[in-house]
């Protein structure tokens, strides 16, 4: 059976070992390949799954997805203990070793501006949401059918509706607020897309998501000023995530704040 | 800070990461396989669902005004 390259991250050699029963995608064995003072980390994967026509079909494919990221995850989250990794995008795949060394050469010093860029730091996630139903329940206990008149109704229509609007302008500003509070505090930042509710089955809407690139030793001041901040505004929620590898800046136009 | 603490990540946020996230390298040619597009184009559906249905709240507000 034919096997190509999967790799999940590069980094800067690293003395320390990685823990023995770590394996990638599909269960295969680590292994490092060094060119040019850097480490590609990959593992074996067939080309039946991985080669071009497969991996289109297997993308679409939500548990297959799942399995492959979660894998991808487990190694950058092992490479994290003992080195400051960057990861490479999900699937990219090479033909051989000497492709994966092709790549080195030819992207080193990206790569390498990329990973001092990093030095040092983890990604933290943070979230709003916003929660209307939850701020409106207590204030509204009869139902808009059970008013006594059309009058009735349209007023109790008229002050749910100011109440949305209060609530959404008062979660874009507490959004805008917090995300330039943590700014301040971020070595680099970038805002993801809002979460679809589908995939997150979070409840609430999804105001903000941003990815904050903080140095280690200022993480624990950051998170702490994260969760100063939960329940501290009726109807929103706010959420942190991580500590991730910098997955959210490996771009090398970092200058670029949106990732949308 | 060690900050090492391990939980179930959620999908959700590990494929914003995954998906929109890590570095993009030019891959081996003669399968472009790590090329940018294919991976963007193929999971566009599931991104692109995303945006359709939860706009940007900051344009919202802006339209509202």
């Amino acid at each position: 059976m034919n096997e190509l390259r999967y790799v999940y991250a590069v980094c800067r050699p690293f003395e320390a070992a990685l823990q023995a029963d770590l394996v990638g995608v599909g269960g295969a064995p680590l292994k490092q390949l060094e060119h040019g003072g850097l480490v590609a980390v990959l593992s074996r994967v067939p080309e039946a799954d991985f080669g071009y026509e497969p991996l289109r079909a297997h993308l679409e494919d939500l548990d297959w997805l799942t399995a492959t990221a979660r894998a991808h995850q487990a190694v950058i989250a092992a490479l994290t203990t003992v080195t400051c990794p960057l990861p490479l995008r999900l699937g990219t795949v090479f033909r051989d070793d000497s492709g994966v060394r092709t790549m080195l050469e030819d992207e080193g010093d990206q790569l390498r501006e990329l990973l001092a860029r990093i030095d040092g730091c983890v990604e933290w996630g943070v979230k709003v949401y916003a929660e209307p139903e939850a701020q409106q329940a207590p204030s509204e206990p009869a139902a808009a059918g059970q008013a006594a008149s059309g009058r009735d109704y349209l007023r109790m229509r008229r002050t749910r509706q100011q109440g949305a609007d209060r609530l959404w302008a008062r979660a874009d500003s507490f959004a805008q607020e917090l995300h330039t509070d943590l700014t301040a505090r971020a070595a680099a930042t970038r805002l993801h897309r809002p979460q679809n509710p589908e995939l997150s089955r979070a409840t609430g809407r999804n105001i903000l998501n941003g990815a904050y690139l903080v140095g280690r030793s200022q993480s624990e001041e950051f998170v702490e000023c994260v969760e100063r901040t939960k329940d501290q505004e009726p109807g929103l929620r706010v959420e942190l995530t991580g500590p991730w590898a910098a997955y959210s800046f490996s771009d090398p136009n970092g200058d670029e704040e949106e990732a949308w | 800070m060690t900050v090492i603490e391990r939980r179930e990540v959620a999908l959700v946020d590990l494929l914003d990461r995954l998906l929109a996230g890590g570095v993009v390298v030019a891959g081996d040619l003669t399968l472009r396989i790590a090329d940018v597009d294919l991976v963007r184009i193929d999971l566009r559906a599931l991104i692109s669902s995303v945006s359709a249905q939860v706009p940007s709240p900051f344009e919202v507000l802006e339209e509202r005004r």
